[in-house]
């Protein structure tokens, strides 16, 4: 069945098309390709799953050469592993959600048969990312994905914010985009092949500096579509985009991508283990700094996008300290509970119009299904046992304690401190969304959000909890599916590393608790009083990037428009000038008068006939 | 008779010819200087043939062409002139600068018919 992984891209692809362009004519509207295509790639995905399962390690390939380039070959084709085909899967399971909740989520918008095509151009295009045999292939899906985010960013085009949220997203992404891409060049070309299965085979025996610089390179792509430190900076901004396309886009899939494309590769950072420190260091300045700029956030969606920062560094982290199997786990839970939170988060945007969490509170007693789903994934966020990302989480530290020296502890250090900040901000988000009294406006008559809206939740809350289930206590169902590469540590949950997170998890969900207890109407974080306000602004970095990068790039620009208008503009207009001067002068000869013609004629060969004679003459 | 007496003659008849058509202003009084200028052609090839004793007479025969081609050319410059006088009631040929590059008069386009 792997032979038709190829099916993965192409059917949410052809929905996209037909979505796109004939949804006029489909009965039923824009919602039938774009809910049949994803629901036709996950039955696809489970059958490759299916196939896999039996042997993770042993990956189908089935490629065809592409054009010809005179240089090193490019092939196209599907290479199916045991992590492609789960990735694969969760992508198709959180796309349909997806596509069935915005069917209610986007109901009577204008741009709906657009936006449903997008999402599923964005599905096709992760497929491709997931299943690509080569990393040309990989890229172009890595580049359409960046299109898409762009689009669906940018759907509610009209208002200043979505636009400016749009190009930033996209040009933040494409300064770690040149990197990849150079990245693939030094590995492609140093293997000899851009094949992935050859490229992984021959890091090992190609020169140490090829590897090095080549994996990272390829980190610059990953921290900037994993919206890592320090372009982590356009994830949050992006929430100006519709909620489901947070949920797919934005929480579960495309940021996740850098981390898979990292796992994917991972024998190259095996044999660049400077790449995986770097990786690491990065990873812990992303996990703590943006768990504190999600404890000081008011808008409930642009917590959840600090949380998804935070959390992808845990996933990095995890690769970075050899933890493949842990940070692949974390990857397929997170992207469960926290799609779940951001679609619980869309139908409380829907029932109330805003995202302000200083105008919501008591929600669960009108919305019971979205506090019950929300509430099933704030417990995997903040680390809960049975909810998934508990013990997901928890590998990930396990895998640090047993990496071992300065980066090992580092990140276990980090992310302990990164557990207690988490159960902060998650309850602080709970208690002010949905207990207490409700602060908002009082004429919104609140309701709870239709079936098609609230079923992906459920399911979505079922995989939260199912996704943690097989590590109790030690089956490891989902690493015997993934199948790790040599070299890389084993799925390992310790006892111990369970027990100190829920504490500390349970302390700061006691602390936080406590101190909302105290004043129910308060935000908890105004304690800090004035040391709230840098996590307010995210550690003043979209301010620094303003001075350090955007001003000075904004009077380069302005500089090289003066250049442009008044030195080569003004050439080409003077030259237009000079032409036309130069005409005017000419046009006065144009007499009409026959004669005065005739006269110029014959002065013209007089003076001929005469040079001519003269030099003969001589 | 020496060849260059005919020359002369024909350069100083071109001459003549050339200053009428420069300088007058009367189109008809143009065209009789343009028959001048083929006329001293027609001498030219005539005085040639004759000094070169040619077996074939090419010059006399190209004479008789041009005398064919200039009498046609006549009427056909007649004919110009006379409808450059129906339209203007006037032959002088400085009135005459039609094609001048003004600057382009603005007239409603008539719709095409």
């Amino acid at each position: 069945m792997t032979h038709w992984a190829w099916l993965l891209p192409a059917l949410p692809a052809f929905a996209a098309v037909v979505g796109l362009f004939a949804w006029r004519v489909i009965p039923g509207g824009p919602a039938v390709p774009a809910i049949g295509g994803t629901a036709a790639a996950v039955v696809v995905a489970i059958a490759v799953l299916a196939d896999a399962e039996s042997n993770p390690l042993h990956a189908t390939s089935s490629t065809t050469s592409w054009t010809p380039t005179g240089g090193v070959a490019l092939h196209v084709g599907t290479r199916v592993d045991g992590l492609a085909a789960v990735i694969a899967l969760m992508v198709a399971v959180v796309a349909l959600a997806v596509q069935v909740y915005s069917t209610a989520y986007m109901a009577g918008d204008p741009r709906y048969a657009s936006y449903a095509a997008e999402i599923s151009l964005f599905t096709a295009a992760m497929m491709l990312v997931v299943v690509a045999s080569d990393l040309f292939e990989l890229l172009i899906g890595w580049e359409v994905m960046g299109l898409c985010s762009y689009l669906l960013v940018g759907h509610y085009w009209q208002t200043e914010g979505a636009r400016g949220a749009a190009v930033k997203a996209l040009i933040t992404t494409r300064i770690g985009d040149t990197a990849f891409i150079f990245g693939i060049f030094a590995l492609g070309v140093g293997a000899g092949s851009f094949d992935i299965a050859r490229v992984t085979a021959a890091a090992p025996t190609l020169p140490h500096a090829t590897v090095v610089a080549g994996a990272l390179l390829l980190l610059g792509g990953v921290v900037g579509k994993s919206a890592q430190f320090p372009l982590h900076v356009w994830l949050p901004d992006a929430m100006a985009g519709p909620t489901p396309v947070s949920a797919l886009i934005h929480a579960a899939t495309m940021v996740a991508a850098g981390i898979y494309v990292v796992a994917r590769v991972y024998p190259v950072y095996l044999a660049a283990p400077v790449a995986l420190t770097v990786l690491g260091v990065i990873a812990c300045i992303t996990m703590l700094g943006a768990a504190l700029a999600a404890l000081a956030e008011d808008d409930l969606k642009r917590v959840l996008a600090w949380s998804t920062v935070s959390q992808l560094a845990y996933m990095a982290a995890g690769l970075a300290v050899r933890g493949w199997s842990a940070g692949i786990w974390h990857l397929l839970t997170h992207a469960a509970f926290k799609a779940l939170l951001f679609l619980a988060a869309g139908s409380v945007l829907r029932a109330l119009g805003t995202n302000n969490m200083s105008e919501m509170g008591g929600l669960w007693r009108r919305m019971p299904v979205t506090f019950a789903t929300a509430l099933v994934g704030a417990g995997a966020l903040a680390g809960v046992p049975p909810f998934a990302g508990a013990f997901s989480k928890d590998a990930v530290l396990d895998a640090a304690r047993e990496h071992g020296g300065g980066l090992g502890h580092a990140v276990y250090a980090v992310g302990l401190v990164t557990v207690f900040v988490t159960g902060a901000y998650v309850t602080r988000l709970i208690v002010r969304t949905f207990l207490g009294d409700y602060r908002g406006d009082a004429s919104v008559r609140l309701h709870e959000s239709p079936w098609v809206m609230t079923a992906p939740l459920v399911v979505l809350g079922v995989f939260a909890i199912l996704l943690g289930a097989p590590v109790l206590p030690s089956s490891y169902g989902v690493a015997r599916w993934l199948g790790r590469p040599a070299g890389t540590l084993a799925l390992h949950v310790g006892a111990i590393d369970v027990v100190i997170a829920m504490l500390i998890s349970f302390a700061a969900i006691a602390l936080v608790g406590w101190l909302w207890s105290r004043r129910p109407a308060a935000d908890p974080i105004d304690v800090l009083g004035r040391f709230a306000t840098p996590l307010r602004r995210a550690f003043f970095v979209d301010e620094l990037y303003d001075v350090a990068v955007v001003r000075p790039v904004g009077v380069l620009a302005r500089a090289a428009l003066g250049v442009d208008r008044r030195g080569i503009d003004a050439t080409a207009v003077g030259s237009g000038r000079a032409a036309v001067l130069l005409g005017v002068g000419l046009r006065r000869l144009q007499t009409g008068n026959v004669q005065t013609y005739l006269s110029a004629l014959v002065a013209g060969m007089l003076i001929v006939v005469v040079s001519v004679s003269v030099a003969v003459a001589t | 008779m020496h060849l260059s007496i005919a020359l002369v003659l024909s350069a100083l008849l071109f001459a003549a010819g050339i200053y009428g058509v420069l300088a007058r202003r009367n189109a008809v009084a143009v065209l009789m200087a343009v028959e001048l200028m083929l006329n001293a052609a027609n001498l030219d090839l005539v005085a040639f043939d004759a000094w070169f004793k040619d077996q074939l007479h090419a010059g006399q025969t190209f004479a008789l062409f041009v005398v064919v081609i200039a009498a046609a050319e006549v009427g056909v410059g007649l004919a110009i002139v006379l409808s450059l006088f129906r339209l203007r009631d006037s032959v002088a040929l400085d009135d005459a600068t039609d094609l001048a590059d003004r600057d382009p008069v603005r007239r409603p386009v008539e719709p095409a018919r």
